[in-house]
């Protein structure tokens, strides 16, 4: 089936680069870098890389971001003792880890106590706040909406409630998540099982589902706009404001099959909701575990969806109630 | 697909054809199924219902209703629906002259299911490693089978697939964000198009995939998370009986770190 699917790509058109959309007169930053032609990705996309318009926000951006990868990863090749060769052989068991228990909510614990963590979160926290200001003010510039930027805000949601809002609510930095690959997923995994499995908290069950439904919904979206771009449906802008056959023809097809349909513009609003609502609820979800909710299971049991285990054994007192007790 | 055009006609909005009849008997038949076995169970409690597969003694062979047999009868249903959904979109996509991009994207969603409730389960020889069809009862199998190999954030399938997942939400959230910002400018603006489009991302991150990529781009994403979840859960038992932890021993063990 060597056949393009699409009117656009059958010959690839080599022109000139596109230099963006005039800037407003007045602005300070300019775009840097010559564009340059990728053939590999013209295959796919488009083949044209840059030209970039960093702004100070981008760079300060950038420059965290190199700090808070520079700590994490100095304190991983510490803890090989500087060698190289096992830093990239035990790489990703390697963590940063925050302060443990002890430390609370202290600001200035000794660096080797978590200090260094909190070093890393600050500067990591600051290149995406900064990423986020950059997306709003260039959004701004190009008069465009800001969506791009509010969805971002509902991801930074979900990260800050991690390593920043429930820590604080919990007392101790000692609750927020390391920096490290499989130590993230440890602590996932012990996370889930100290609240009761997070599979019962109905706010993962959202965040799931929206996780789910973002893949089928980009399946379905991707999919019928490749099949009606032999019509030009992936010019989505035109489409949504004058709709022509490629999308009539989308329509139809969902319709046909459910009964039901979006439009060019509508189906990109569900598809933000989708997005954002993943985070979102996610974010709520950890919230509420050790704050509000000790143990997901046993309140799925009281709220009637989950199933009691039957008593095998006569009950026993909790030893964390009886006199003596470590509070 | 029977010779004429017997069933070439829409019921309100829904076209219906060959497809549309199979699609209807099977998933018509696997819900009164699932009703029957809920009324079985004794429960009308929708989180609690739950249809068990075969215990694991009765290996590949047929079980009584009441003992998984409900679940095999339901499980065909479900393939039946799914597999006659998928020909259906088919059909529809070529009578509006479409290629068939959403019925081979949705092919992966089935292979996941499929994995689960055919391919595995004939690999360890018992009906019984599917899933029960219930909303609480699937989570519960879901975690069990996950700690039966300690920790399934270790497996390797697994973690492609979640980054797929992960990567798939953020690509749409940037795709639906560009067009909607595109569409919906401040008060007072024209509408914009995939001029400003382009240049927005050029700007932000040095490229721009553009209109027709982003759509190759997400079918992509969403349908590897798809694939990678079947294969995860098809290695799972088949090919991997340790903890997934275990797993990476390899990695540590490769001849070129030895005399370090």
């Amino acid at each position: 089936m060597a056949e393009f699917q699409n009117i656009f790509t059958r010959v690839k058109v080599h022109g000139p680069a596109y230099p963006g959309v005039p800037l407003t007169p007045g602005e300070v930053w300019p775009r840097q870098m010559t564009p340059v032609f990728v053939s590999l990705l013209g295959r796919i996309g488009d083949a044209q890389v840059g030209p970039i318009r960093l702004g100070w926000t981008g760079i300060a951006s950038l420059i965290s971001g190199f700090i808070a990868i520079e700590i994490i990863g100095l304190n991983m090749m510490a803890s090989v003792n500087w060698s190289p060769i096992q830093f990239v052989r035990q790489l990703p068991w390697l963590a940063l880890e925050p302060p443990p228990p002890g430390i609370g909510l202290a600001l200035f614990p000794p660096l080797a106590e978590g200090g260094w963590w909190l070093l890393a979160g600050f500067f990591l926290t600051a290149a995406i706040l900064l990423w986020w200001l950059r997306l709003y003010l260039m959004a701004r510039s190009l008069r465009m909406g800001t969506h791009v930027a509010w969805a971002f805000a509902a991801a930074i949601w979900l990260y800050l409630v991690l390593g920043f809002i429930r820590p604080i609510l919990m007392g101790s930095w000692g609750e927020a998540p390391p920096f490290g690959i499989f130590p993230h997923l440890d602590w996932t995994a012990s996370f889930s099982l100290r609240y009761g499995n997070l599979f019962y908290d109905p706010f993962h069950m959202l965040s799931i589902v929206f996780l789910y439904g973002s893949a089928v919904l980009f399946a379905m979206h991707g999919a019928t706009v490749l099949a009606i771009s032999r019509f030009g449906g992936e010019r989505e802008v035109e489409q949504a404001l004058d709709r022509g056959t490629a999308f009539e023809r989308g329509a139809l097809f969902w319709r046909w099959t459910m009964g039901f349909n979006a439009t060019a513009e509508s189906i990109h609003r569900w598809a933000w909701w989708f997005a954002v609502l993943c985070p979102l609820c996610g974010g709520i979800g950890i919230l509420l575990s050790g704050t509000v909710v000790d143990n997901w299971y046993l309140w799925g049991v009281k709220h009637g969806i989950a199933p009691a285990y039957p008593p095998l054994w006569p009950p026993v007192a909790d030893p964390a109630t009886l006199p003596g007790a470590p509070q | 697909m029977l010779g004429g055009d017997l069933f070439d006609f829409w019921v309100g909005p829904f076209y219906v054809g060959f497809f549309g009849v199979t699609t209807i008997f099977f998933a018509a038949l696997g819900t009164a199924l699932i009703a029957w076995g809920a009324a079985l169970q004794g429960t009308g409690n929708i989180w609690r219902i739950s249809i068990a597969p075969p215990p694991l003694s009765v290996g590949l062979g047929l079980a009584p209703l009441a003992q998984g047999g409900l679940w095999q009868l339901i499980t065909i249903c479900a393939i039946g629906a799914f597999v006659s959904w998928a020909l259906r979109q088919a059909e529809i996509a070529r009578k509006l002259g479409m290629g068939l991009h959403v019925p081979f994207a949705f092919s992966f969603a089935i292979f996941a299911y499929v994995s689960l409730v055919v391919i595995r389960p004939l690999l360890l020889g018992a009906w019984g490693n599917g899933f029960p069809y219930g909303i609480i009862s699937h989570l519960d199998w879901v975690s069990n089978v996950g700690y039966q190999y300690l920790s399934f954030h270790y497996n390797p399938a697994h973690m492609l697939a979640i980054t797929f997942f992960f990567t798939n939400v953020l690509a749409l959230s940037l795709h639906a964000s560009l067009v909607l910002s595109a569409i919906n400018p401040p008060a007072g603006e024209t509408a914009k198009t995939a001029e400003h489009e382009n240049t927005f991302f050029r700007d932000a991150i040095g490229y721009s995939i553009g209109t027709l990529g982003i759509h190759r781009l997400g079918m992509f994403l969403a349908i590897s998370a798809s694939f990678w979840s079947g294969v995860c859960i098809i290695l799972s038992g088949p090919f991997w009986t340790q903890g997934w932890p275990a797993w990476w021993s390899w990695w540590l063990n490769l001849p070129f770190w030895s005399g370090h």
